[in-house]
């Protein structure tokens, strides 16, 4: 049983190891003043796609507010967007010294209903918490997904020790731009791929690439009840 | 003359049912509802609101806590804050704003349909771009 999951998972981060084909990144604008960059993404028009089928969808944004953003899913899919800044949520942990309360925080978190939201984007959240943290909050998440939502994570996969969030700004729906701002404490750790299909049981990952920029995109799709 | 403009000064405390059909700025303190369904709401710098909202278009500069409704569009400008839930066609939050809710930005079918196939960039898909503010 052990040898089978151990090669499933083998398996699964050959397929999230493959580097997505993808031009550099390419400069938002030439001005040199402004030396943000825009960083290809090949999940996101999938994740869209996923939530194009249905009317008026309702999605969580777990990252900090971007009205930008607001405003592209908006209009994109007209739909109700609710945004859970989970990194406050974590800096306010850490400012209280709670960080080891968060497992139980995330149990509790959300007030939807289970099964109510079509679509999450995760972006990168889950690389900031411990492994307990990051399972209850994988839990949480799929429990409120509906059967064939959709939800897009996004992981580091090199070590980093700089303690930055990342905002990620919807360009269109093939880059982003990545703004960063400060954190009380860098990622946790790289995970591995088959650590969170693991994570996501109940989920069914759909599309993943390695992207250049060093994120693996992964977009998962609750399976069906 | 376009937009008569009431303004509610710093210093006034109103608790209640606040509704009328002129543009209107609030730079005092509101607690309960506020109906301008034909008009536009200015929540000033000053301004702190505890009420639920409803107008053609607000737009947000100072606090506001509760349900916010508009028929055009909700602006919440740099520094200004929202906690609660809104509900327009239009929506735009600047940087530095603050907010905390959801925003449901649902279209009618035709206008739906129209832009479902839309896996374009968000210039070419939206009817009407959110007026930029702020940053």
């Amino acid at each position: 049983m052990a040898d089978s999951a151990r090669t499933m998972t083998d398996w699964l981060g050959f397929l999230g190891n493959r580097r997505a084909a993808e031009p550099a990144p390419a400069a938002v604008t030439p001005d040199a003043s402004t030396p943000e960059v825009s960083h290809p993404t090949k999940s996101l028009q999938k994740f869209l796609a996923c939530l194009q089928a249905q009317d008026n969808p309702v999605l969580l944004d777990l990252g900090p507010v971007v009205g930008s953003n607001v405003t592209f899913f908006g209009e994109q899919l007209g739909c109700r967007i609710r945004v859970e800044d989970l990194a406050s949520d974590i800096e306010a942990h850490l400012k209280k010294n709670t960080a080891d309360q968060l497992p139980e925080f995330f149990a509790r978190r959300f007030a939807e209903a289970p099964g109510s939201v079509d679509g999450i984007l995760c972006w990168d959240v889950l690389d900031y918490l411990d492994r307990h943290a990051a399972q209850a909050l994988a839990t949480a998440l799929t429990t409120l997904l509906r059967p064939d939502g959709a939800l897009l994570g996004f992981f580091g996969t090199g070590e980093t020790r700089e303690p930055v969030y990342t905002k990620y700004v919807v360009v269109d729906p093939q880059h982003l731009r990545y703004k960063h701002y400060p954190a009380s404490r860098p990622r946790q750790r790289a995970l591995l791929t088959g650590d969170i299909i693991r994570m996501f049981k109940g989920m069914r990952v759909s599309d993943s690439f390695l992207m250049k920029s060093n994120v693996r995109e992964m977009l998962f799709r609750k399976n069906p009840a | 003359l376009q937009g008569e403009n009431v303004n509610i000064g710093k210093s006034v405390v109103i608790k209640g049912e606040l509704s009328g059909s002129e543009d209107l700025t609030i730079e005092g303190n509101v607690e309960g509802r506020i109906e301008l369904k034909e008009n536009i709401l200015t929540i000033g710098p000053n301004g702190k609101i505890r009420a639920e909202v409803f107008a053609k278009a607000v737009i947000v500069l100072g606090e506001v806590t509760g349900n916010v409704t508009a028929s055009e569009k909700v602006d919440i400008r740099d520094n200004g804050s929202v906690d609660g839930d809104i509900t327009s066609p239009r929506v735009a939050i600047a940087e530095g704003a603050h907010f905390r809710g959801s925003v449901d930005m649902q279209r009618g079918g035709g206008a739906k349909a129209a832009a479902k196939p839309a896996a374009a960039p968000a210039a070419a898909a939206a009817p009407a771009p959110a007026q930029k503010v702020g940053a």
